[in-house]
């Protein structure tokens, strides 16, 4: 009865399901054997290996590229830990200099302190001296200026000065 | 079925017809089912040899989805059947990429659903079947029947449980082959009978909506039907290679 549909009709309209139309059957599974072994050649021949090749590669590559960028990585922390050192001693190095140079300042500071103390101490002794020479001349013309105002006075009043016992009295009234 | 001008054959798309004339359909008789499995055969060829020719450690857009496919596969029958299995993976990939391209290729319009037919998935069932059972029984001996012995259940009970786990054995062939064909018949054929509503103006928009509709969730069901028969091949593959445990 299959034979038949399937020889009349079957090449216009289906008749029932072709699927149960087992007069086709053993075509179907003959060509389904060739088609499964012809992929399974093709996979495991050519396409298997070579995308499980290049699926490892791919693992390799990468793990490769992640080992480069973490030595990439030391050697970053590395140069940014020698950059530091080497700021640290800079500033080290400048603190020193500066600290140097301060205490050069404070030296030559102290010299021209001294030089100067000196100086003026000189520089006051001589004024000192020169006070006392002004003082002494000072005393001297006062003596000499009461001794002869002495002298008028006594001559004016109208008496006979004796020099010698007006000056006596005269230094001793400076004194006094 | 013909009833005027409003014809609708959903099932003619799945007729067996020799492509160079003839009435019969002998064995070696180069039907329209030849025809897609070669098409199938290229377009495998088209992916997995063709797009990866470059090798690239960066891949191409064809060399991702063959290596897409190829870890998915891959990893699947890892995790499912154990380190044991690994080596079955060349098998398992070819009824994935078989099953895959060949449902996808039936979604072409004017296209042949070579996976949609009986024959087809009951001989890819039969190979499963067959092929872990003999494996199975050649691995592990009579140790591969003790499967069928639930020790974990009371003593009283395991004779029932041997015979509903033998009959659930045999009937694995039946339900791995029926679920793929059943699947991609009932879709393309519904798409065939929406189709022809699409020729009655006043529900021509309607139809063509549900016919894209339904193409979409067909589109799922042919990628989804291969993940499960894939699958299920790794299930009893495990149990002739993996560690029993039940």
């Amino acid at each position: 009865m299959a034979t038949e549909a399937h020889g009349g009709a079957a090449a216009e309209h289906a008749v029932g399901m072709p699927q149960l139309d087992v007069t086709t059957w053993p075509n179907q599974i003959f060509w389904l054997l060739v088609t499964l072994v012809v992929i399974y050649l093709v996979l495991t021949r050519i396409a298997l290996p070579r995308i499980g090749a290049v699926l490892s590669e791919r693992r390799g590559t990468i793990t490769n590229d992640l080992t480069a960028a973490e030595e990439l990585k030391q050697k970053a922390v590395e140069a940014e830990r020698a950059y530091n050192d080497a700021l640290a001693r800079a500033r080290a190095d400048a603190a020193k200099i500066v600290a140097e140079a301060r205490a050069e300042i404070q030296k030559d500071l102290a010299a021209a302190t001294a030089q100067a103390d000196v100086e003026i101490s000189a520089k006051a002794a001589q004024s000192e001296a020169r006070i006392g020479e002004i003082r002494a001349g000072a005393v001297a013309a006062v003596t000499e200026v009461a001794l002869d105002t002495a002298h008028e006075l006594v001559a004016a009043l109208g008496g006979t000065a004796d020099a010698q016992a007006v000056s006596a009295a005269v230094s001793a009234r400076l004194k006094g | 079925m013909a009833e005027g001008g409003f014809a609708i054959h959903p099932m003619d798309q799945f007729v067996v017809k020799p492509l160079f004339g003839g009435e019969h359909v002998e064995w070696y008789t180069i039907t329209n089912v030849t025809l897609w499995l070669g098409i199938a055969v290229l377009a495998i060829i088209a992916l997995m040899v063709i797009g990866t020719r470059g090798r690239a450690v960066i891949p191409s857009r064809s060399q991702s989805i063959a290596e897409l496919l190829y870890g998915f596969i891959h990893n699947m029958v890892e995790e499912v059947t154990g380190h044991e299995g690994v080596k079955y993976f060349p098998y398992v990939m070819t009824l994935f990429m078989f099953v895959l391209v060949a449902n996808l290729l039936g979604l072409i319009p004017m296209s042949f659903t070579t996976t949609s037919h009986v024959a087809v998935t009951v001989t890819l069932a039969l190979l499963v079947f067959f092929g872990v059972t003999l494996l199975g029984l050649v691995k592990k001996g009579p140790a591969f029947l003790a499967m069928f012995w639930v020790s974990s259940a009371p003593l009283a009970l395991r004779p029932v449980l041997a015979i509903i786990e033998v009959i659930s054995y045999f009937v694995r062939p039946v339900s791995h082959s029926i679920r793929l064909a059943g699947n991609l018949m009932a879709g393309h054929a519904v798409i065939k009978v929406f189709a022809g509503f699409a020729s009655m103006a006043v529900i021509s928009p309607v139809a063509i909506g549900a016919v894209s509709a339904i193409y979409a969730l067909e589109l799922l069901v042919a990628v989804v039907q291969a993940y499960v028969f894939t699958i299920l091949t790794c299930v009893y593959l495990k149990d002739a290679v993996g560690d029993a445990h039940h």
